[in-house]
């Protein structure tokens, strides 16, 4: 373009050099901003790789576990059918291994020899007998979990080259345990009782059950709560509140509430759900509530925004053919702006699946074997599941630490996929 | 009053008013959004079974007036509405009416299409649903059909009613408002530039059902054009910063106008 035209306010165009040196500093400027932003999502796609990897690396392990399969005799000389359901089952699983590792005679070494099994192994025993009280006097065969030290034997997580006094295992276990492997009775199917068992001092036999179904029931109570109460703070407010000084200050207080850290609302929760109101320690019941205190306020945020965003023509046009305030918002606001509220609660119900502190408050880390049946009932959440294992001595927990995280970072996940899903699914362009 | 206005005199016709035929009585109306005043002292009366047409340049204040009619300003915080206006006698502005009920006599077309993102059918369903003026399906559907037809829309859309009636053209969208509004059976229905997105056949159209609503309802309509408000209607309004500067018989406003504001703004002058 060879323009020499001056400009409408008649000052002369720049020429043509200017204005290639001003169209490459632009075009300059922009891929600096575009390097920037890749480098920002480079570095947090790392750290995530970093974090997952790593929770990967060492959980991995714990989603398999060890068992070994034994021909058991159930003895009718030990278990007798009318003293059921005690019974030597103890004695009857030694003597099983003992077949198997013959020359053991001395009674220590039997016992050391019975500790290859997990400490539930007889109770499994017990209760398939007591089920079936036929089985006394057959041989059946029985595939039970390995106890922790040879679960990490089989494992490679015991180095048979440290010095015996430094190791977990002797070099005489070491060998039995060979000796089960060489015969092929050792297996490493995967590790179902992380789902199906409760928690258990025993890392081989401890589960995700307790803490899964304890937040399963926390986050419904949080639910049950705060939608409904969220929706209907947000709609009046919103809708019907005057907008005045006090709406002002109720608004600034929500906004504080969102940013209250956790570990107060769980001191609040424990002066007043357990102290007042004397609500049992430990259920997910008070843990729900205590979390709906939290989400809360994410809700009213998130619906206010949903409910702002719905174009005031829609209102005028409702309004204008005759509909009341109250028709308005239900027939025609509330369902426009219903994906909005759906992802901020999917958003607020993860953040409150993944809150430790106030739970920690009301003692939903105490030890507990069963799953919650009810709200009622103590139980931990997956979060003060994590906790607890984390704080466990036994090798065993470490892998079990990382996979219980690994559940939780894949629930969130799932949460805040559908929460993506949700919102790319209904959202409108106006 | 100010008897010496000739605007205000005007305005009030006294003969109309006499016969009974004053649907809509407006007197010394004044609004204003926060400090701006908008409307200035208007009075007018809306006569039945009678176009009435708003002008005047941008921003004068039309919208603001005829949003006064059916209490649309009332959604409006800061917006605040003083003096007197009667429906059929009843101060609407009165503590006790309900505006709800209001808006089902005085129905709307807004400026901009603003279509419910539901289906064609709902759109137009919906008023005749809350007021419960259909008692059977095949009402319903009577009423649907005839308010299409008569928005010059049936033709168009009657093969996909259950599409939303966001998905039509701008035009399209304007119809389905203006059926939406008739729907109801208003007994005064306030147009805002109801043609300003149309074409010249969709407009033709729209006159037409104007000229066919007259025979039992009163309208009142803001428009731009000039043409159109000689077309349509019996009595036109011309506002100008917020004045009613003069008010008559369309054909002696347009041949006749007795403000020189009035006259230069139809001649092309003031816009
Ligand atoms: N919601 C509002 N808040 C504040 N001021 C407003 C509002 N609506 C209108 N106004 C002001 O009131 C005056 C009249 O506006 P109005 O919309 O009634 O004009 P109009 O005659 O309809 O114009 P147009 O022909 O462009 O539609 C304008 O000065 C406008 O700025
Ligand atoms: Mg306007």
């Amino acid at each position: 373009m060879t323009d020499t035209t001056p400009t409408l306010h008649g000052i002369a165009r720049p020429s043509a050099q200017e204005a290639a040196r001003h169209l490459a500093r632009r075009k300059r400027r922009q891929r600096r901003l575009v390097a920037y932003g890749l480098a920002a999502i480079a570095f947090a796609f790392l750290m995530l790789a970093i974090l997952v990897g790593s929770l990967v690396v060492s959980g991995a392990k714990a989603f398999v576990q060890t068992h070994v399969t034994l021909e058991v005799f159930v003895d009718p000389a030990e278990i007798r059918a009318d003293r059921l359901p005690r019974g030597g089952f103890k004695d009857v699983l030694q003597a099983a291994l003992q077949k198997q590792i013959p020359g053991i005679e001395d009674r220590k070494d039997a016992k050391r020899l019975l500790g290859i099994l997990s400490n539930g192994a007889q109770f499994m025993l017990r209760d398939m007998v007591v089920a079936d009280p036929s089985l006394i006097g057959e041989t059946i065969k029985l595939t039970v979990p390995v106890s922790d030290p040879y679960d990490q034997l089989a494992k490679g997580e015991i180095d048979p080259e440290t010095p015996e006094e430094f190791r977990r295992l002797k070099d005489d276990e070491i060998a039995w345990f060979r000796t089960l492997e060489e015969k092929g009775l050792v297996s490493m199917p995967f590790n179902w009782a992380l789902f199906t068992n409760a928690d258990s001092r025993f890392p081989e036999l401890a589960g995700l059950k307790g803490a899964l179904m304890g937040s399963f029931w926390a986050l419904l109570v949080c639910f049950v709560i705060s939608f409904p109460l969220g929706i209907g703070a947000a709609i009046y407010l919103e809708e019907f509140g005057r907008k005045n000084r006090v709406a002002d200050i109720i608004e600034v207080n929500i906004n504080n509430l969102a940013a209250v850290p956790s570990v107060v609302f769980g001191l609040l929760a424990l002066a007043v759900f357990l102290g007042w109101f004397g609500l049992p320690r430990s259920a997910p019941l008070v843990g729900g509530m205590t979390l709906a205190l939290m989400t809360l306020p994410t809700i009213i945020i998130a619906t206010r925004a949903a409910l702002k965003a719905v174009p005031p023509s829609i209102r005028e046009a409702a309004l204008g053919v005759g509909a009341s305030n109250q028709q308005v918002v239900f027939h025609h606001v509330l369902p426009l702006a219903m994906p909005g509220i759906l992802t901020g609660t999917i958003i607020g119900l993860a953040q409150a699946l993944g809150e430790t502190a106030p739970l920690l408050l009301i003692g939903m880390n105490a030890f507990i074997t069963s799953a919650p049946a009810s709200p009622m009932d103590a139980a931990t959440a997956l979060p003060t599941q994590i906790f607890i294992w984390a704080d466990s001595p036994e090798r065993g927990f470490v892998a079990r630490t990382s996979a219980a995280i690994l559940v939780l970072l894949g629930f969130l996940i799932a949460m805040n996929a559908l929460a993506i899903f949700l919102r790319a699914r209904f959202e409108r362009k106006w | 009053m100010d008897a010496s206005n000739p605007a205000t005199a005007l305005a009030i016709d006294e003969t109309a008013e006499a016969e009974g035929r004053v649907k809509i009585m407006a007197r010394g109306v004044n609004v204003w959004y926060g400090d701006t005043h908008a409307i200035k002292d208007v009075s007018v009366d809306i006569l039945d079974r009678t176009v009435t047409a708003f002008i005047g340049p941008s921003g004068c204040g039309k919208s603001t007036f005829l949003r006064c009619l059916n209490r649309m300003n009332d959604t409006i915080d800061v917006a605040r509405v003083t003096g007197e206006i009667r429906l059929d006698g009843e101060d609407i502005y009165a503590p006790g009416v309900d505006p709800v009920q209001l808006r089902a006599r005085v129905g709307m077309v807004f400026q901009k299409p603003n279509p419910f993102p539901k289906s064609i059918y709902d759109n137009v369903a919906y008023g005749p649903r809350i007021h419960g003026l259909a008692r059977t399906r095949a009402d319903l559907d009577r009423i649907v059909e005839d308010s299409l037809r008569r928005a010059a829309l049936w033709d168009e859309v009657k093969d996909r009613l259950n599409e939303p009636g966001t998905g039509l053209s701008g035009g399209q969208q304007q119809r389905l408002c203006i059926a939406r509004a008739i729907a109801t059976s208003p007994e005064v229905l306030l147009m805002d530039e109801p043609a300003s997105a149309l074409d010249p056949i969709a407009t033709a159209q729209i006159e037409e059902l104007i000229d066919e609503l007259r025979e039992n309802f009163s309208v009142v309509i803001v428009t731009h054009s000039m043409q159109q408000a000689a077309r349509v209607s019996q009595r036109t309004a011309f506002f100008h910063l917020g004045e009613l500067v003069e008010f008559g018989e369309t054909p002696q406003i347009f041949t006749n106008p007795r403000d020189p504001r009035t006259e230069s703004y139809i001649t092309g002058r003031i816009g």
